[in-house]
């Protein structure tokens, strides 16, 4: 009993970071139509920025806080340069200029920083810590904390501000906003920032647990993505939970059915997406796609 | 206007392709070798992509399940290399059309998603099933060696082949079949249905087009191009292992027909070449400069040249022509 306990605390650790990741994708789905291929590697080229002023010498918090800065700026740049022009393209050409975004970082942070696999610190405590006959390790749950206060953050911004109100907006009907002078152009380049800077997060509090090299995220993002797929592409609450879903059922399958363990842990979500594709599309809490023809 | 000689230039190309072989050796060969391989596979993403619409990121699967099936069979039940080509090919067409059907209900970025999350599975269900696959040290192979009679020294005309030799000319003969296949099949009737169910769906069906056997039976086609490819490097490489067959391979196959040319039969030649040789240039460079300049190039390519180098190239002879015949060239 305790083991199933702790792998759920650890699952909804993982699970948090799935979470975040997928909640970075529905923002930039809802508000440009586009799936960010490259959601992981911008979070992996922030960690490294985050691993590059620790080893600097600058305390943890203040480089948390920086590297979040540093990722807003990045997206909103990223959006305008590169996928404004191809806005309102085909999907394919938007899949691949994702794709050729994805491979851009990926290789110049090898570039970079090599490929050889580097430590990334954790701001909490080593030891764990124990709660009866439990025991939890502190990042897991820190990680946990961490995701929550994001997470809150977001709420409040989009549900009490008036720029998350404008934001909303524009990307539900941007026609309407731009006639009520919203500038629609900047709240979509505002959202990417936003994700950028939630996947910064994921990025810095997965980092001390899977170490830092420039292919680390692309496990998580395949996760992510399955967490998006089961919540709904259309729900950002709803890609949180399917990343809690994911990250516990990933712990469970892998401890207690043996011929998956950890060898077949992205076939699972590879399986996970199929089924939730085919079975409910939309996911567990997304609207139906309705088509205009 | 007149129509670009297609024929003709395809026949000197081919005559130049068959003297080739006994102009280089080792290294060089095998290169153009892998060059034709990659030139199959990619008419087979691109049959699927660029014709039809459907976004597939995960070709490199394709590729592996025909590489494997074919290094299997040579290496369990010492099959002779050339019967596992046709084999591995049916296979690739049976596992294309059953992950085709799923992929019916998916549209446009989902099934982009779910071929992503396929290319990324792939190793790790290669190195699974170590009982058949070798697990993650891979199957080592011998060369295929070219056919008795084409070996000896009295071979007739002359025409002592060696193993380098022989594959390339295999390879070639792959080639152009299923290039001619290919341009057959897309030219017709078929290959109406297929860009029309990729340019207005719902209009290609009230028309009569049957779009979920056309989409499911192009997935098929176009995975057994992929896997004819994945057996053919299996022999030319000698080697297949897991990790070879990543994600950065099915990319490298967007990459591929991106630069060559969407929609475009020979396009995937010009990608083919580009994915072969544009790499060994970019590695003196930096090591992960190959996959900086695919980037770069898949981003501007998409801004600027749409179509690729086929693209570019028939638009070029458009405005030749046009200068030519003395009236204004217009875009």
């Amino acid at each position: 009993m305790e083991i199933l306990f702790q792998q759920i605390v650890s699952g909804l650790a993982t699970g948090g970071i799935y979470g975040s990741l997928a909640l970075a994708l529905v923002m930039i789905y809802q508000a440009t139509d586009v799936v960010n291929y490259a959601q992981g590697e911008m979070a992996m080229f922030s960690t490294y920025l985050a691993w590059t002023m620790l080893n600097a010498g600058l305390p943890y918090w203040l480089t948390f806080f920086a590297t979040l800065a540093i990722a807003f700026v990045g997206g909103l740049v990223i959006e305008r340069v590169i996928i404004r022009p191809v806005e309102n393209a085909p999907i394919l050409t938007i899949v691949i200029v994702c794709i050729g975004l994805l491979v851009i970082l990926n290789s110049v942070a090898g570039w970079i920083y090599s490929y050889i696999q580097k430590p990334f610190p954790s701001p909490f405590p080593e030891r764990p810590i124990k709660i009866g006959n439990v025991v939890f390790g502190a990042h897991d749950l820190g990680a946990i904390g961490v995701t929550l206060v994001v997470l809150a953050f977001l709420y409040v911004f989009f549900r009490f501000t008036t720029l998350g109100l404008a934001m909303r907006a524009a990307a539900q009907n941007p026609s309407s906003s731009r006639l009520c002078g919203i500038r629609v152009g900047w709240m979509l380049a505002l959202g990417w920032g936003l994700a950028a800077m939630v996947g910064a997060v994921a990025g810095m509090m997965v980092a001390p647990k899977v170490f830092l090299d420039p292919n680390m995220m692309a496990g998580i993002l395949i996760y992510a993505f399955a967490s998006a797929t089961l919540g709904g592409f259309t729900s950002p609450g709803g890609a949180v939970v399917g990343g809690l879903i994911v990250g516990v059922f990933e712990n469970i399958v892998g401890t207690y059915i043996p011929f998956i363990g950890t060898e077949l842990k992205l076939t699972v979500a590879l399986a996970l997406i199929l089924i939730v594709l085919v079975v409910k599309p939309s996911g567990l809490f997304g609207r139906a796609a309705v088509h205009r023809v | 206007m007149r129509r670009f000689p297609t024929l003709p230039v395809a026949l000197a190309l081919l005559a130049v392709a068959l003297v080739l072989p006994f102009m280089m050796t080792g290294f060089r060969l095998f290169q153009f070798t892998q060059v034709f391989i990659y030139a199959i596979a990619l008419l087979g993403l691109n049959i699927l992509t660029g014709f039809n619409g459907q976004i597939s990121l995960g070709h490199g699967a394709f590729y592996a399940v025909g590489a494997y099936a074919s290094a299997i069979m040579m290496d369990r039940w010492s099959v002779p290399f050339l019967l596992t080509l046709p084999v591995a090919g049916l296979l690739c067409l049976v596992v294309g059309f059953l992950f085709g059907i799923p992929a019916l209900r998916l549209e446009g970025l989902y099934l982009a998603l779910a071929t992503f999350a396929l290319a990324l599975a792939v190793p790790q269900i290669l190195k699974y099933f170590e009982h058949w696959t070798g697990g993650s040290q891979g199957i080592v192979l011998s060369k295929p060696d070219p056919p008795v009679f084409l070996g000896r020294a009295d071979a007739p005309l002359g025409l002592k082949l060696t193993p380098d030799q022989w594959l390339y000319f295999v390879t070639l003969a792959v080639l152009v079949v299923l290039f001619v296949l290919a341009a057959n099949l897309l030219a017709g009737r078929t290959g109406r249905a297929l860009v029309a169910i990729r340019d207005n769906a719902i209009a290609a069906q009230a028309m009569g087009v049957n779009n979920a056997l056309y989409k499911s039976l192009t997935f098929g086609v176009s995975a057994a191009y992929t896997g004819v490819a994945g057996a053919l490097s299996a022999g030319a490489v000698a080697y297949v292992a897991p990790d070879t067959f990543n994600v950065f391979l099915s990319i490298t196959f967007l990459v591929g027909i991106v630069i060559g040319g969407l929609a475009s039969i020979a396009g995937a030649l010009f990608g083919a070449f580009f994915i072969q040789f544009v790499p060994n240039w970019a590695q003196e460079i930096s090591k992960a400069a190959p996959w900086a300049i695919y980037g770069i190039f898949l981003i501007v390519f998409m801004y600027v040249m749409p179509r690729g180098i086929a693209g570019f190239l028939r638009l070029a002879w458009v405005r030749l022509a046009r200068a030519r015949a003395g009236t204004p060239a217009r875009a």
